[in-house]
């Protein structure tokens, strides 16, 4: 949105537990947004947790042109397979991994979106660094390290995020 | 200067309510409700409002306690959702009746049963016959800037009547998007400094009693009064809503009329699913299909004649209801505005949808599938569901 | 209902000036009429503490009378009377 964009992000609220899928939905456009429902036919994908794939459909309806990002160990090519995905692009990153060197905790968030960034082009990754850690730093006023932790796992990601 | 920030619905109803800055708001939570009294709290803990928060134990006594304030002069709000509205059906009525403009944020959501936490229309249709203004927003941007008209009109004195300013539960009470806030002051001042209320209980140089038992010789007398000035509210909402154009660039009405000029095949519908449908009559228009939406904004007064006005060129007309009223003729929106036609020398052919209970999705597949429908409309039933397993 | 004020005359919302019942003469309900016997008051002014209507009339802290105009003739303040063997307020018809 600092870039002029209109943004949309609204979770699909269920019977929320620990553990229990859950969805949400972004929409990034230039032109103002009017539609208000989720997501069926998606651009792009990200897959927090690699454990959802095989118990929901995490590509239904992905567009032959879109991408689909995993945190996962394994790669690009064997999600594919794990998926039957034809068409579309994987990209794997084991943003878990990243998240427990450097923040000291599985927080696969913040890497993610940085492989979101890679992927999809969508913006700058040195403006939207910068922009996390304005808000990071507001967040955790008395935890400097969090925010570093933050941005180390961010740079790491979208240098790690591999794809086919 | 206008500023530009992501806020979800119920956000931008309290940062409203921030800027509004009630004396009183008394209120209990209920999802999808929960954030904006919640927010608004802690701005009361935080000292960035002057309001007296009263914590209550139930909507009863919420909605109770803020007659009580607004009878004493205080301007007054409130936020609630379903069954937190319909705990308050008991004393809403006794609001309009007192002519006191308390102005309540309500996040429509399904009545139970079943439970369900999700949107419908239910909650607030079943209160549109108690005498207060009733305001629909697509979005936040419309919640925001509703909240904020909702007190000048609901204080001017040719309306005095209390009003509820709608979203959509989760659709827009949770859904991150792009407004534009107004400056504190630029909001201060188009409200007002304080409600200028004509009685006060608290008032010792002129005591007075308000509320007191009517029986056959009074109530009518004091009823009839409430329709007067909703027949009056239109007229009010309009001028407030040209004022907030002038001064803040965006423009509001009673209904908003989308591609209907040239419009054969008319969708009406309220809230959220306006925006979705506005998609489809871009994308229809785009083939060919002369599609059009009727957005209604304020429920209540009812734009009868606006409504058959923009309707009367129309072939094909459906109604969106988001609500069933089980009168087994159809929804809420769709008998008001079909009577409203009936006096039309040329009557547009009309068919209900009921769609949406308890949170269903209605996407754009869905209202394509409403239009298509229109093309075919002598086939068509009356009344029917849409998006609904068979 | 011919004679009351039309719905443009009443005041917006149901609202009257307060206070006004004190105007309003309830003593013509009465079918029953207290009198009281000053000869037999102990000034407990219970009857005063009894009175649902405010009709007991204390001046200086004493009982000195009723106020027909708001009494109803409920009789609570005869009954209440504690003095004996003959009470100093008894009831007895209106006239």
């Amino acid at each position: 949105m600092s870039l002029g964009k209109y943004i949309q992000a609204f979770p699909e609220y269920g019977a929320e537990r620990m553990g229990a899928p859950v969805a949400s939905f972004n929409r990034i456009s230039a032109e103002p947004i009017r539609v208000h429902c989720s997501i069926s036919e998606p651009d792009l994908v990200i897959v927090l947790d690699p454990t959802l794939m095989g118990k929901v459909d995490v590509i239904a309806g992905l567009d032959k042109n879109g991408a689909i990002i995993i945190n996962t160990t394994e790669t690009a090519a064997a999600v594919r397979q794990t998926l039957k995905l034809q068409g579309a692009k994987v990209y794997t990153v084991d943003a878990s991994g990243i998240s427990r060197a450097t923040i000291g905790r599985e927080i696969p968030n913040t890497p993610m979106l940085a492989a979101l960034v890679k992927v999809s082009g969508l913006f700058d990754f040195e403006t939207m660094l910068k922009d996390t850690e304005g808000k990071l730093k507001k967040k955790f006023i008395s935890k400097p390290e969090v925010v570093k932790g933050n941005l180390d796992a961010m740079r790491r990601a979208y240098s790690e995020v591999k794809g086919e | 200067m206008a500023k530009v920030v992501a806020r979800t619905g119920n956000e931008a109803m309290a940062e409203a309510m921030r800027q509004i800055n009630p004396d009183v708001v008394a209120a209990y939570p209920i999802t999808p409700a929960t954030e904006i009294v919640m927010i608004f709290a802690k701005y009361v803990a935080d000292g960035l409002v002057d309001t007296n928060y009263v914590a209550v134990e139930s909507e009863h006594s919420a909605m109770s306690a803020c007659v009580g304030a607004a009878a004493a002069g205080a301007r007054v709000m409130t936020g609630t959702s379903s069954q937190g509205l319909a705990l308050m059906y008991e004393i809403l009525p006794i609001a309009a009746a007192l002519r006191l403009p308390i102005v309540l944020s309500d996040v429509n959501r399904a009545l139970s049963g079943p439970i369900n936490i999700h949107c419908d229309h239910s909650d607030t249709m079943a209160a549109r016959d108690f005498g207060w203004l009733q305001i629909f927003s697509e979005n936040s941007q419309e919640a925001y800037d509703g909240l904020i008209q909702a007190v000048r009109i609901a204080e001017d004195p040719r309306v005095h009547l209390p009003a509820m300013v709608t979203t959509d539960g989760f659709i827009i009470s949770h859904c991150l998007d792009k407004i534009e806030l107004l400056e504190d002051s630029e909001v201060k001042e188009f409200i007002g400094p304080e409600r200028k209320a004509p009685n006060s209980l608290l008032n010792l140089e002129k005591p007075v009693s308000i509320g007191l038992l009517d029986l056959q010789d009074y109530y009518f007398e004091h009823r009839l009064p409430v329709a007067e000035a909703m027949r009056g509210a239109k007229k009010v909402i309009l001028e407030v809503a040209d004022e907030f154009a002038k001064k803040f660039g965006r423009k509001y009405g009673l209904c908003e009329a989308y591609k209907l000029e040239d419009a054969e095949h008319v969708v009406v519908a309220l809230g959220s699913t306006c925006g979705t449908a506005k998609v489809v009559v871009d994308e229809l228009r785009s083939k060919g299909v002369r599609a059009g939406l009727l957005k209604i904004r304020v429920f209540r007064p009812f734009p009868g004649e606006e409504i058959a006005a923009a309707l009367a060129k129309a072939k094909t007309v459906a109604v969106l209801d988001r609500s069933d009223s089980w009168s087994a003729q159809g929804g809420q929106v769709f008998t008001e505005v079909r009577s409203v036609m009936f006096d039309l020398p040329v009557k547009p052919k009309i068919i209900n949808f009921i769609y949406g209970l308890g949170g269903r999705e209605i996407d754009q597949g869905q209202i394509r599938q409403v239009y298509d429908c229109l093309q075919k409309v002598e086939k068509q039933p009356l009344v029917q569901y849409l998006g609904v397993r068979e | 209902m011919n004679g009351k004020p039309g719905w443009r005359e009443l005041a917006e919302g149901d609202v009257v000036p307060a206070g006004t019942a004190e105007q309003f003469e309830t003593g013509d309900w009465r079918t029953e009429r207290p009198t009281w016997h000053p000869e037999r008051c102990i000034q407990c002014l219970l009857c005063w503490i009894s009175c649902p209507d405010s009709a007991i009339v204390v001046k200086d802290q004493k009982m000195t009378g009723f106020n027909y105009h708001h009494c109803k003739g409920c009789g609570i303040c005869a009954k209440e009377c504690p003095v004996k063997p003959e009470k100093a307020i008894t009831m007895g018809p209106e006239r």
